[in-house]
């Protein structure tokens, strides 16, 4: 049950967020995401000795349930949710939006669809929360976004939607590939799928695939993200890159890998190379950038390759970095973006030409983004380091072909390009001239300050002792 | 069967009236629907073997009646307006429903090509019934010439099929025809045959018709004629389809295939560069034709429940639609805009009858284009075209969520041709509330045939 109410608080508070009139939802919002994180953490605490899960039927003659499975990943990923949605609420308190009740409203309903993706484990199930998360992402930037946001966000849900329908496509013919030919439950899934002669696995691959894909996003599927990023509210960044990539990460760990093994085997090697080429071209991309935000947004396709081209590399101990990853990407990311807000809240402008000299005027701030831009490229100490060794680590399985040696060292030339533009924007963004803020508030607010507090505690915490997190994805590899 | 029509000549009461007999029209429906069972086919034959109505035909009535009701409540206020003749107005679209009967449970062609005139006649007739507007009188002009075209086609076809297999009754149709091994005459039957419905159901390229009979027709009639009637010619479609030629499908499903992903394409691109809302409706009916086309090529016993379903989905989420825009002065998008500032809970229903019609999950639209894949899926031969249409359906958000873009992102203030009442709230809400319990619960709405 406690799985149901991880779906029902936010998806129930966010409805109830819309009736709201005034700045009360802003509170509501907090309350609600902090109760969905406890519940998490429950579920996450009990995971160290064993899954939860949860059933009752919803439309028999489809043969599909309402089954919810809390295992090691997955208690992971809502852990995750919960952290990042309530850094979010607790940052946004201070801040003006308009109609605040629906905008919190939609991000408390996306997050609900979030837990449910990570959640079902019934593949109709999976896929109407696939596009529930969607939904209210399309509102939230739409109406909160900046100047091209209509354009954008439309470019980004035609995008995603027509990816879900492949999938819709894929899921429809496993099903009835499936004992009884109507049963969407995991197991029925993964047995259909991988008892498909290889042929039909090949290209049923891309059709679940492309919708994983544009997600991540992986090249050359990544084109609606940086824009979408640049134009969306900050809030909505942080779901996007922080969570909803996982969706794709995690989908294909799920519903990709072992359901069609034998087609993951014959397209790995060439989404290892797409990965690759996206690392070296995003981490490119990012250094001709000035503006910070499309910057973050570039190095996020890169490391989202990277995790990708690990994952198809399939070594028991990458396919862990992957997870610890998603985990400690989510968190830098948030980290990240939540600097970059500031920023443009206080000099208005996110053009890295025109800031300088953070250190001085806000030394706080500057503290926390040399902090997270250190656990951005994975220095020793910060959480992104474990991640990193364990993915790197996992790239160095294979057979020594010049393929894959290729691979390891286009994916190390992205790490160190990675270390160059962020360092670059740290420098340029921290120390030099001062220049003047544009807005009165100085340094850290109580609530940012709170924000970011919780983000580099747990960059430091992982960083210095991973232990609990590997521990809680141990069960998942064991598999 | 369940003839009735009123012909009542007090002009305010007439509409009250229509609406409690389509409700009486209904519980017998419902009735009917106790009589009629899975395991006993055989009770409810009529006319001399002419009619028989299946537990299917029974559910489909039911349901159909269900939207004519539900169309009556949104709509008799607007109907009202459109000229001086309401009682006729009514009792044409009576004389529909009754087609509507004999086309779901028909069981010889003869009694199939009766079903269909009565269900064109009356629609030529409320197409031109807005008297002082040239596009109402052309557009009746223009479907009553296509149409009694078509007419002759399908005639045709049926003299070929009967000279083919001696029979009308499409029970021994298929028994006939398959014994036979393909006689060149049966093929060129089931060709005129196709080509009649796919007029009858604005399938491309015999489309042509549609988008000016649309546009032309005073729009509570077309919102009628675009979902009922139309799923009642695709009823109608799927029955002949699936009875009488399910053992030829080898001959015919190639066809079919290529005119469904024309119509896919048509409808959906052309909906693309309208800027009246009502012509895009048009052009996303032909566009969800393509989609209800599947259920007929995939011959299987999901068909059954796929056509029924999006029938229901489509027609629900279309009248809604067309009872918002009715409201509307100004029917392009941009008389949209802002109409979230303005009227929050009509933007609202908007936006539901949209997803459901782009096929958002948790609305009807999902689950009736889920089924209709689900169908055409397990037929198993036309995966390109599953993939082709899912393109399409891609396509059709873009027009779709032009409308919600209006709404909800651009500023302006929508001027109303008429006030939204409390009524028509309560019965939007309703409307809202069956599209969503459609995509959550459709097992309330289907029945294992």
């Amino acid at each position: 049950m406690v799985l149901l109410f991880l779906i029902l608080v936010p998806l129930l508070s966010g409805i109830l967020s819309f009736a709201i009139k005034g700045n009360g939802a802003k509170t509501l919002g907090v309350v609600s995401s902090m109760i969905t994180l406890l519940l998490s953490a429950w579920v996450s605490g009990t995971n160290f000795k064993e899954s939860v899960s949860w059933q009752h039927d919803w439309i028999p003659m489809l043969g599909t349930q309402l089954s919810l499975l809390g295992d090691g990943l997955s208690s992971m990923l809502c852990l995750l949710t919960g952290i990042v949605t309530m850094v979010v609420m607790l940052v946004n308190l201070n801040k003006d939006v308009e109609k605040p009740g629906s905008f919190v409203g939609f991000l408390l309903l996306s997050q609900a669809g979030l837990m449910g993706v990570f959640l079902a484990l019934d593949a109709l199930l999976f896929y109407v929360f696939w596009e529930l998360a969607l939904i209210p992402v399309y509102f939230l930037c739409s109406q909160w976004g900046g100047e091209k946001r209509i354009a954008v966000t439309f470019k980004f849900f035609v995008y995603t939607f027509l990816g879900s329908l492949m999938l819709l496509a894929a899921l429809i013919y496993l099903s009835l590939q499936s004992p009884g030919m109507s049963s969407y439950s995991w197991n029925d899934i993964v047995r259909a799928g991988s008892s498909l002669p290889a042929s039909t696995q090949q290209w049923l691959f891309w059709l679940v695939f492309i919708a994983f894909a544009i997600k991540m996003p992986i090249f050359p599927f990544h084109t609606w993200q940086p824009d979408a990023y640049e134009q969306s509210p900050t809030p909505v960044t942080i779901m996007l890159s922080a969570l909803m990539v996982k969706m794709g990460l995690f989908a294909v760990m799920r519903w990709l890998l072992p359901v069609l093994p034998q087609g993951v085997v014959y397209w790995g090697t060439t989404v290892k190379m797409l990965s690759v080429i996206g690392i070296v071209y995003a981490s490119v991309l990012a250094m001709a950038q000035t503006d910070i935000k499309r910057l973050v947004a570039y190095s996020s396709i890169a490391h989202m390759g990277l995790m990708s081209a690990v994952m198809f590399n399939y070594s028991v101990v990458g396919m862990h970095g992957v997870i610890v990853q998603m985990f400690n990407h989510g968190i830098n990311i948030t980290g990240m973006w939540l600097i970059v807000s500031m920023i443009e809240d206080r000099w208005g402008t996110r053009d890295m030409n025109k800031l300088g000299g953070m250190a001085i005027t806000a030394p706080r701030m500057a503290i926390a983004l040399v902090i997270i831009a250190f656990a951005n490229i994975a220095l020793p100490l910060t959480s992104g380091f474990v991640g990193e060794f364990m993915l790197f680590n996992g790239l160095f399985y294979g057979d020594g072909s010049a393929a894959q040696v290729g691979t390891m060292v286009v994916a190390g030339l992205g790490v160190i390009l990675g270390a160059v533009y962020t360092l670059n924007m740290v420098q340029r963004v921290a120390f030099g001239n001062a220049v003047e803020m544009t807005s009165d508030s100085r340094d850290l607010s109580a609530n940012e300050y709170a924000g970011i507090a919780i983000i580099i505690s747990i960059i430091l915490y992982l960083g210095v002792y991973p232990k609990p997190l590997l521990d809680l994805t141990a069960s998942m590899i064991a598999q | 069967m369940m003839f009735a029509s009123v012909m009542v000549n007090n002009k305010k009461s007439i509409a009250t009236i229509a609406t409690l007999l389509f409700a009486v029209l209904l519980g017998i429906n419902v009735w009917d629907l106790s009589t009629t069972s899975v395991s006993d086919p055989g009770k409810n034959v009529f006319f001399n073997g002419m009619l028989r109505v299946e537990h299917y035909s029974a559910w489909f009535n039911t349901l159909m009646t269900g939207c004519t009701l539900l169309y009556a409540l949104l709509m008799a206020g607007e109907i009202r307006k459109v000229g001086a003749h309401v009682g006729e107005y009514f009792a044409l679209i009576f004389f529909m429903l009754c087609g509507l009967y004999l086309l779901s449970s028909y069981n010889n062609l003869l009694m199939m090509f009766l079903g269909i005139e009565i269900l064109s006649i009356p629609q030529y007739i409320l197409a031109g019934s807005d008297k002082r507007n040239l596009k109402s009188s052309e557009a009746s002009l223009k479907y009553f010439l296509m149409g009694s075209f078509t007419t002759g086609i399908l005639l045709m076809g049926i003299a070929l099929l009967y000279g083919a297999a001696r029979s009308f009754e499409i029970g021994n149709l298929a028994a006939m025809l398959h014994s036979d091994g393909l006689n060149p005459l049966a093929l060129a039957g089931i060709m005129f045959v196709m080509i009649a419905f796919a007029f009858k159901v604005s399938a491309a390229p015999m489309h042509m018709w549609t988008p000016d009979v649309y546009d032309g027709s005073p729009t509570p009639f077309t919102a009628y004629m675009s979902t009922v009637v139309k799923a009642a010619a695709f009823f109608a479609f799927l029955r002949l389809f699936n009875v009488s030629f399910n053992n030829l499908s080898a001959h015919w499903t190639l066809v079919l295939a290529v005119i469904t992903a024309a119509t896919l394409l048509v409808g959906n691109v052309t909906a693309v560069f309208q800027q009246s809302v009502k012509r895009m409706l048009a052009y996303s009916s032909i566009a969800q034709a393509g989609f209800m086309l599947f259920a007929v090529l995939a011959v299987n016993s999901f068909a059954w429940q796929g056509i029924i379903i999006y029938a229901v989905a489509y027609s629900v989420a279309t009248i809604g639609l067309f009872a918002v825009l009715v409201k509307m002065k100004d029917y392009t998008y941009d008389g949209f805009n802002g109409l979230a500032k303005k009227d929050p809970m009509l933007a609202f229903v908007t936006t539901i009858f949209l997803f459901s019609l782009a096929g958002i999950p948790l609305t009807g639209g999902f689950m009736a284009k889920y089924y209709v894949l689900l169908a055409v899926v397990q037929q198993g031969q036309l995966m390109w075209l599953v993939i082709f249409a899912l393109l399409m359906a891609a396509i059709s958000v873009y027009y779709y969520f032009r409308v919600i873009m209006a709404m909800y992102f651009k500023p302006g203030t929508p001027e109303m041709s008429s006030p939204v009442t409390v009524g028509d709230r309560v019965m939007l809400v309703i409307t809202c509330t069956i599209i969503i319990l459609l995509g959550i619960a459709p097992q309330l709405f289907l029945t294992n045939v």
